[in-house]
């Protein structure tokens, strides 16, 4: 055939041609760029921009002052996130869990609708769902529009370029840091992120890592954690500070882990050669701040808050059937949580916690109101709630719950924080790693290895603690 | 079609358009009037646009300011990693629009690379809108360079027209233009300033009322141009109506194996003017 000759004849002349050529296609192509641009372009040599730029370049990816700004930028944005959601999550409370349910409840009654029903929906789904909401929106609300600012501001590729040694060194693509910020949102959005790395080893560490980075539905937790536990420790006036400061610990905890996860995989099982890339900071721009609020309001903090609820409703019927259908002598949840029980202990959390990771698999934006619910229902009752239904609590109240029904010390909040951080991803993430690597292998690990940590990790503060006698 | 059935606000008749005349009369888009964001919508558009450019010019900001969607924009390079697809409607014709992952060049054979080259080649938009920083001009004329040697029909958006005037910088754009053999539109995505004549460009190019050809870059090395050349003419004779022979010609000399595929399965023939192949596209992706 012809079309055969005409790659004969590329063939051909590519013998003939020197062994560089590739090089000169380039050369050709910049130096018309080069002309190009300097026929049409002039510059005000006076009005060069840089000036501003450069100086807050110098700073903000400064060796040391770098890193210090991240801290306390970060810091900056979660005390803000603590302290302006507390109000807030309170109102939202009253309105949807004190008042809301109780109208409900009155309703269904009312209509005589039968016990078990009223029960599924309005304690179950209803006050799971409510639930979610006034603890979630509140400090989303807050944290997502923070945090878009300062991307629009252009500050994230300053952080991608300060972490990008410490990429190097752990043997990971500099890229992969960039990955990590899209994993503070949502795990799955990072890991489909991380289709920016070319080489495959150093996308199937960053991919194996992104679960480091603290999604949206482990804020909260890391968020009500640090604020009823730890920051209860510190006298009031400091509370929000020392509570921001445990949940900052815990996120920067998680970028230790994940550079040394990436180590370990880069030294070990993805041996390999580290790639160069180029990282271009973008220029400063003032943020848009009304444009920034309303589409992270409508397009990061809506989302987030339609995923948890609808996770949260099927979440709340199926832990209030759990809890109401008997097997034996006690509920199915109980037989589970007592079954977990003797683990749970060894890892410094308890079986409650444990059936709660378990339940909260497809979502973890459910795990504080799974395990309130759970807690209440087996534990002494000291609310009068009815068995299986979700909480009707402020925030003191929650602590109350916890210490008094539940037994929480501040190494079950601790080693919960800890837990929170290292754990298998939600089964979307799993799902979004399939897709991505397409290796039941690499899905596994991905998985598996998190939880491990996990383990490995809280066993060893609750071992710690308890020869110490801090429990 | 369905196209037919939606509401077609006219140039001439533009309080059509109620709201964005009465309401904001000074803004961007009083002079948009015309312009229909669709969003995702799934119909068959008349014409098929791409959007491609270096990463973090402004992409997906002139992306979602044609669609309505709302494709996160993030101020940082990298953040579209797979094309994203919407579609409005301008004047009489409806577009479906396709979001790039930005890239620097298309010579090497990344991911990102990949997607955008096989899309112009294979995809063949019937305009292609290349948004360039005008901040960064000569390193984002590489990419338009490359664009330019595959297909011509392209609208240069030569964008951050407001941050290049912070930095002192002045474009001659009629002389870029003639430069470049396409049309070059100033913008400013993120305010909306030079979109409507964005649009009145994209429209010329893709309906053919205005006949773009964009220049070729001549090889320094005299070897190679007689290769080049010497290729090209076979490819002509071999694939008439084929328009980016030299390109093709490059290609293959350098051994680019999913073109060597196309001119052996003969999918390259398909590639000149005439039927649009629609599987082509889906193939690409």
């Amino acid at each position: 055939m012809s079309d055969a000759a005409i790659l004969d004849e590329a063939e051909r002349l590519r013998n003939d041609l020197p062994g560089d050529f590739s090089d000169s296609i380039v050369a050709s192509l910049y130096s018309d760029a080069a002309r190009i641009t300097s026929t049409s372009l002039t510059q005000d040599s006076q009005r060069a921009r840089l000036t501003v730029d450069r100086a807050l370049d110098r700073a903000l990816t400064h060796r040391v002052w770098g890193f210090v700004v991240m801290g306390v930028l970060f810091f900056g944005v979660f005390w803000f996130t603590i302290a302006g959601a507390a109000g807030p999550s309170g109102w939202l409370m009253t309105l949807l869990v004190d008042n809301g349910h109780e109208w409900l409840r009155g309703l269904a009654v009312g209509i005589g609708a039968p016990a078990w029903l009223t029960g599924l929906l309005v304690d179950g789904v209803y006050l799971g769902t409510a639930w979610v909401v006034a603890v979630m929106l509140p400090p989303m609300a807050i944290f997502f529009p923070l945090f878009t600012l300062l991307e629009d501001f252009g500050y994230l590729p300053r952080v991608a370029f300060n972490l990008d040694r410490l990429f190097a060194k752990a043997g990971a693509h500099g890229k992969q840091s960039l990955t990590m910020m899209m994993g503070y949102g949502c795990n799955a959005a990072g890991v489909t992120s991380t289709r920016i790395i070319d080489s495959r080893r150093e996308r199937l560490i960053a991919i194996i890592t992104n679960n480091f980075s603290i999604c949206n539905g482990r804020w909260p937790t890391l968020i009500l954690m640090g604020t009823i536990f730890v920051g209860a420790l510190a006298p009031p006036a400091l509370a929000g500070v020392v509570a921001a400061a445990s949940v900052v610990t815990v996120a920067f905890l998680g970028v230790l882990v994940t550079l040394l996860v990436s180590w370990g995989l880069s030294k070990t099982v993805l041996r390999g050669q580290t790639s160069v890339y180029s990282l271009e900071l973008p220029p400063y721009r003032p943020p848009q701040v009304w444009r920034t609020l309303y589409t992270s309001l409508i397009d990061r903090t809506l989302k987030v808050l339609r995923r948890a609820v609808i996770m949260a409703a099927p979440a709340g019927a199926a832990i209030w059937l759990t809890s109401n259908v008997a097997f034996g002598d006690a509920s199915v949840a109980a037989h589970l949580v007592g079954f977990l029980e003797p683990m749970g202990w060894l890892l410094g959390l308890n079986g409650v916690i444990l059936l709660a990771y378990i339940v909260a698999i497809p979502a973890n934006e459910i795990i504080i109101p799974t395990i309130l619910m759970l807690t209440m229902t087996l534990g002494p009752n000291l609310f009068g709630a009815e068995g299986g239904v979700m909480l009707e609590l402020g925030t003191a109240q929650t602590e109350a719950v916890l210490v008094q029904a539940g037994g929480w010390t501040l190494l079950t909040a601790v080693n919960l924080m800890l837990f929170s951080l290292l754990h298998n991803p939600c089964s979307t993430t799993i799902l979004t790693i399939w897709n991505e690597t397409k290796s039941l292998k690499w899905t596994t690990v991905a998985t598996v290895l998190p939880l491990g940590l996990g383990f490995a990790v809280t066993a060893m503060t609750a071992t710690t603690a308890r020869l110490l006698g801090w429990v | 079609m369905a196209g037919a059935e939606l509401p077609t606000p006219r140039a001439d008749r533009p309080d059509t358009q109620g709201p964005g005349l009465t309401g904001c009369g000074s803004c961007a888009f009083a002079n948009a009037a015309n312009l229909t964001k669709l969003g995702v919508d799934p119909g068959r558009g008349d014409y098929i646009a791409a959007v491609a450019g270096n990463p973090n010019t402004g992409k997906s900001t002139v992306f979602n300011a044609l669609t309505g969607l709302r494709q996160h924009v993030g101020n940082w390079p990298g953040k579209t990693v797979a094309r994203a697809e919407g579609s409005f409607q301008y004047r009489d014709y409806r577009y479906t629009l396709v979001d790039l992952p930005g890239t620097y060049s298309l010579l090497s054979t990344s991911g990102d690379e990949d997607i955008a080259r096989d899309f112009l080649l294979f995809g063949r938009p019937d305009v292609t809108i290349v948004v360039v920083d005008a901040t960064r001009l000569e390193r984002n004329l590489n990419l338009v360079l490359q664009i330019l040697q595959i297909t011509d029909r392209v609208v240069v958006a030569l964008n951050l027209m407001d941050e290049a005037g912070r930095h002192g910088i002045t474009i001659d754009v009629r002389h870029l233009a003639r430069e470049l053999g396409v049309p070059v539109v100033p913008t400013s995505a993120r305010n909306g300033t030079g979109l409507p004549e964005l649009l009145e460009s994209v429209e010329q190019v893709a309906n053919g009322t205005v006949v773009t050809k964009g220049v070729r870059v001549q090889q320094r090395d005299a070897r190679l141009e007689r290769a080049v050349s010497t290729l090209a003419r076979r490819l002509a004779d071999e694939f008439p109506g084929l328009d980016n022979t030299r390109w093709v010609a490059l290609r293959l000399l350098e051994g680019d194996p999913s073109i060597e595929r196309a001119v052996r399965d003969g999918t390259l023939g398909g590639l000149g003017h005439g039927a649009r192949l629609a599987g082509a596209a889906e193939e690409a992706s």
